[in-house]
C-alpha cells in the first residue's frame, strides 16, 4: 500500500519537501514506517531528533497498524507558544 | 450576552486580539476570565531575534488545542469555557503569537487552568518556530521528547 507522509519544520527542511510517499506492505505498523524511513533517508535521525509519528491527527504508538487512507505525519519536537 | 459562535480553538495567520479571544469565552454566567498572551521577544539568551517564523500542522494543532480544552474541563469542572488561538507565519518582535482565555463563574481555578493550557500547548501541539536573527536561523524546540500522558511514542 502507498502511505503519504506529511513533513513539517526541520524534517521538511532536511528532506527538501513537504510530502513523501512510501510503499509499505499491508498490515505495516508505525514502527515499520519508521524503519523504512530510516533505511530510505539516512539524513533523518528520527530517534535522536525526537521525531514522533501522527496518524489521523493523533500521536501514534509504534504498534499502530496503518491503512492506505490514513493521514500520516512526522512531528519533530514542537515549539509553539 | 451569548457566547459567540466563533471557533474556540484556532490556528490563524491573522493578528490576534486579546479582547477578541476573551469575548469568545464570555457569557452571562462568567465572573472571571484569566488570559495568557505570548509575545515575540527580542532575544533568546544571548541571541538577538529579528522575527519568528511559526509553522503549524493546522488540522492536528486545532484538534490538540481542543483536546487541551477538554482536559482542562475534566481536571477543573468549574471551568466553563476555554479558547486558544495561535498565530502562524512571520511575527516581528512585540507581536502576539498566542492568546489563551479561561473562563469560570469564580476565579480560583482559572489561573491553574490557564497555566496548564500554555504548558501543554508547548509540549504537544504541532506548532514550530524558527528564530531568525543576525547570526542565522534556528528551530526552537521546547518539547523534551514526547512526554505526554498515555500516548508515549516511538
Amino acid at each position: 500500500m502507498k502511505i503519504r507522509v506529511k513533513l513539517f519544520a526541520s524534517v521538511r527542511q532536511a528532506l527538501g519537501r513537504s510530502l513523501l510517499e512510501l510503499e509499505l506492505p499491508e498490515g505495516a505498523t508505525v514502527a515499520d514506517l519508521r524503519a523504512q524511513l530510516k533505511s530510505q533517508f539516512a539524513q533523518l535521525h528520527l530517534e535522536n531528533a525526537g521525531v514522533l509519528v501522527a496518524v489521523n491527527l493523533r500521536y501514534a504508538k509504534p504498534d499502530q497498524v496503518l491503512h492506505d487512507e490514513d493521514e500520516v505525519a512526522l512531528i519533530p519536537p514542537v515549539g509553539g507558544g | 450576552m451569548e457566547r459567540t459562535k466563533q471557533r474556540l480553538f484556532e490556528i490563524t495567520t491573522e493578528p490576534i486580539s486579546v479582547d477578541e479571544v476573551n469575548a469568545r469565552v464570555a457569557a452571562r454566567s462568567i465572573g472571571a476570565i484569566t488570559s495568557f498572551t505570548g509575545v515575540v521577544r527580542d532575544r533568546t539568551g544571548e541571541r538577538e531575534v529579528k522575527f519568528l517564523e511559526y509553522e503549524a500542522y493546522s488540522k492536528m494543532a486545532e484538534a490538540m488545542l481542543a483536546q487541551i480544552g477538554a482536559e482542562i474541563q475534566q481536571r477543573w469542572p468549574q471551568i466553563e469555557a476555554v479558547s486558544i488561538v495561535h498565530r502562524t507565519g512571520r511575527l516581528a518582535v512585540g507581536e502576539v503569537s498566542v492568546v489563551i482565555a479561561v473562563a469560570a463563574a469564580h476565579r480560583p481555578d482559572t489561573f491553574d487552568a490557564c497555566r496548564y493550557a500554555i504548558d501543554r500547548l508547548k509540549t504537544v501541539v504541532p506548532i514550530w518556530k524558527r528564530e531568525i536573527g543576525p547570526s542565522g536561523e534556528v528551530w526552537m524546540e521546547s518539547r523534551p521528547g514526547g512526554d505526554f500522558e498515555g500516548e508515549r511514542l516511538c
